[in-house]
């Protein structure tokens, strides 16, 4: 059994690297702000949002139908529709149709259902050489570490460390860090493996029961190369990813990379329905725990999650931290709340990554309710004995003073005041995690209750609105 | 299906239909049409502009001099519509890697869709898939009558519903990978140019 992956700690060590904090921190504001303003160009943007989250909901409540309506329909296309129970079984059938081929190397987009299954080594350990294509992803390959971010996997990155990593790999100019000429750099490179490869790999953003489709959208065209330049393409689909129809598609792509990068579509929004004359085409239904998180009342919304990230990208906790903090394959709110779903000792001091200030909420684009399925969780650590000592502690002083309003009133009367005298030691904790690294505010002169006992309106008084 | 294939399917199918929630309703999906814009080819230039698209508005007549002057050092062109004789044939690439030679591609769209800049390619108008993404630089003709307002018009096409494969393509490949820097070019196309010019056998799209 894995110990808990203790996300602030593991936070302190990017913390304690100014330069990279507060980058990534201005860069995912700067991403969470374009998100705003593609948002407000669509009038009918709230509209949008309620419709992705009813249509992912009606879709989930009836998947088994829209499973099976998509097998007949992929099948009918000329697609081999495989299904998988567990990471295992994906990466085993992944390599078994290698194999078939004979195919030694292996190009593929961008996939986080392959990263949550740890394909790459299981192929690599049985000596198939993986090239990802996606630049970002393939930064992270090259520097041996899982993807930081779910759209930008290498974005807790600066272009000095990227100049660096490929001018130790591919052996370009270490003192060129233009994003433009880094770029090149990857194109060169990637480019024999993309136009030699025997079997390409995507994974897929949506995919449509009433058509057999996969809908895959990225901006890099990489996708499109893997699956066509090879004779193979083979496709990993989380379950989840159903859509019914074409029709409920569009309502989707409007949302998806307005709320990922703040642009209206992706470059490339692809569809493959079948395989070209003479070349074979391999769909991987995985479930690894979906279909058990279905079942959960309180948490099966998180499967209506279409991997946008404008919930990291919102996130205070996420911006200062970076995403490989979390230790985890999906990180920021969503992975605090997918990730117990999957190890829930590994994963149980996620929740408490959180500020719960609601605004992961506030911009998913499906409306799952983010932050209240984080405080879900923490009750659900709280009831299996899995919250650390130091928040458990923490909770039980919080419930005793809310408990006890009088007490309540004294201590935050006293706050002002305690703030100004307590050594830094007593405010900077262990028991308060998240001072860590911040100031506190300065408390008011007066408290809530002390303002409202003043102003109250007598009981003859209009209350004016 | 072999056994092992078999147990999977079915224990996957059956925990779905254990776990899954009651059943919710599908609701009817709009195509928000009281928020169009109100000249689609002009939003629609404007749209492929903010994604590093080129459009070309004024009339092309001829196609060679323009392309010559655009792409002087072009020595490979690939045309995959019957408006323009390239310098190769589709049919003699045996490997789809081999598009990689080509310089410039050029192309017909049957439909573009104002809200997003977008255009829409398939199987039918590419022939060669990959030869919009590894030739050098893609030029796009496109009817500016075949243009859609929205994303809910574009994807009533039927290519959707029937092409193997179908791409809305919108601006040169690029990646926002390193610095959240948007860069050209990723790994397609360098350029993209799409230059409206009405289709020699015009129909609405789809």
């Amino acid at each position: 059994m894995s110990a808990p992956v203790d996300q602030a700690k593991n936070a302190e060590k990017f913390l304690a690297d100014t330069v990279h904090e507060q980058r990534l921190d201005k860069l995912l504001w700067a991403m969470r702000m374009r998100r705003d303003a593609a948002a407000r160009q669509v009038p009918e943007w709230e509209d949008l949002r309620t419709l992705a989250s009813e249509i992912k909901e009606h879709t989930l409540s009836n998947l088994s139908d829209y499973l099976i309506q998509f097998e007949a329909k992929a099948t009918a296309n000329g697609v081999i529709v495989h299904w998988a129970r567990d990471a295992h079984e994906h990466n085993q059938t992944v390599y078994d149709l290698l194999s078939e081929q004979r195919a030694e190397t292996l190009v593929k987009s961008k996939s986080m259902l392959t990263e949550e299954c740890e394909l790459r080594p299981f192929l690599e350990r049985r000596g198939v050489r993986v090239t990802e294509t996606d630049l970002g992803e393939r930064i992270q390959q090259l520097d041996d570490q899982p993807p930081g971010h779910i759209v930008g996997p290498a974005i807790h990155k600066t272009t000095h460390d990227v100049a660096v990593l490929f001018s130790e790999k591919y052996g370009s100019d270490p003192n060129n860090d233009d994003p433009a000429y880094l770029a090149g750099v990857m194109r060169e490179n990637t480019r024999p493996d993309l136009l030699n490869a025997p079997a390409g790999m995507t994974g897929a953003n949506f995919v449509v029961a009433e058509t057999g489709a996969i809908v895959v959208a990225t901006n890099e065209g990489n996708a499109d190369l893997s699956a066509h330049t090879p004779p193979l393409h083979i496709c990993s689909v989380g379950i989840e990813k159903i859509i019914p129809t074409t029709e409920s598609l569009a309502v989707f792509i409007r949302l998806l990379a307005r709320s990922a990068t703040g642009e209206a579509i992706t470059q490339y929004t692809s569809m493959f329905r079948g395989p070209r004359k003479g070349a074979a085409m391999h769909v991987i239904l995985v479930d690894n725990g979906r279909s058990e998180r279905l079942g959960m009342k309180r948490f099966w919304h998180s499967l209506k999650c279409i991997r946008c990230a404008a919930c990291m990208n919102t996130c205070p906790v996420y911006r200062r931290s970076g995403g490989l903090s979390y230790g985890s394959t999906y990180m920021g709110p969503i992975g605090i709340i997918m990730m117990p779903t999957f190890e829930i000792r590994k994963y149980s001091e996620l929740p408490f990554a959180s500020t719960l200030n609601g605004s992961c909420t506030n911009v998913c684009p499906v409306k799952i309710d983010i932050h209240e399925q984080i405080y879900g969780w923490r009750e659900v650590m709280e009831e299996n004995g899995q919250t650390p000592i130091v928040k458990k502690e923490a909770m039980r002083v919080a419930d005793e003073m809310l408990s006890h309003p009088a007490l309540y009133q004294m201590a935050t009367a006293a706050v002002s005041t305690a703030l100004e005298v307590l050594p830094h030691f007593a405010i900077y904790n262990r028991l308060n995690v998240w001072g860590k690294h911040r100031d506190v505010p300065q408390a008011g002169a007066e408290t809530f209750h002390a303002w409202y006992k003043a102003h109250r309106p007598k009981a003859n008084e209009e209350v004016k609105s | 299906m072999n056994p092992t294939q078999t147990i999977s399917r079915n224990t996957i199918l059956d925990s779905v239909r254990k776990n899954q929630p009651a059943s919710q309703q599908m609701p009817t999906i709009p195509h928000f049409h009281t928020n169009m814009p109100a000249g689609l080819v002009a939003t629609f230039c404007e749209s492929i502009a903010r994604m590093a698209g080129v459009v070309v508005a004024d009339n092309v007549p001829d196609l060679d001099p323009f392309l010559r002057a655009k792409f002087p050092d072009a020595k490979v062109i690939c045309s995959a519509t019957p408006e323009y004789a390239g310098t190769i044939e589709l049919a003699s690439f045996k490997h789809w890697s081999e598009a990689s030679t080509i310089d410039v591609c050029i192309l017909r769209s049957p439909m573009g869709v104002s809200e997003t800049g977008s255009i829409l390619l398939s199987d039918v108008e590419l022939q060669v898939n990959t030869i919009a993404f590894l030739a050098h630089d893609l030029v796009v003709l496109l009817d500016p009558k075949q243009i859609v307002g929205n994303i809910h018009d574009a994807y009533e096409h039927s290519h959707f519903k029937q092409r193997p494969y179908s791409v809305l393509m919108t601006g040169p490949s690029g990646s926002g990978d390193i610095n959240g820097i948007t860069v050209h070019p990723a790994q397609g196309v360098k350029t993209l140019t799409v230059i409206l010019s009405p289709s020699p056998n015009a129909e609405r799209p789809g």
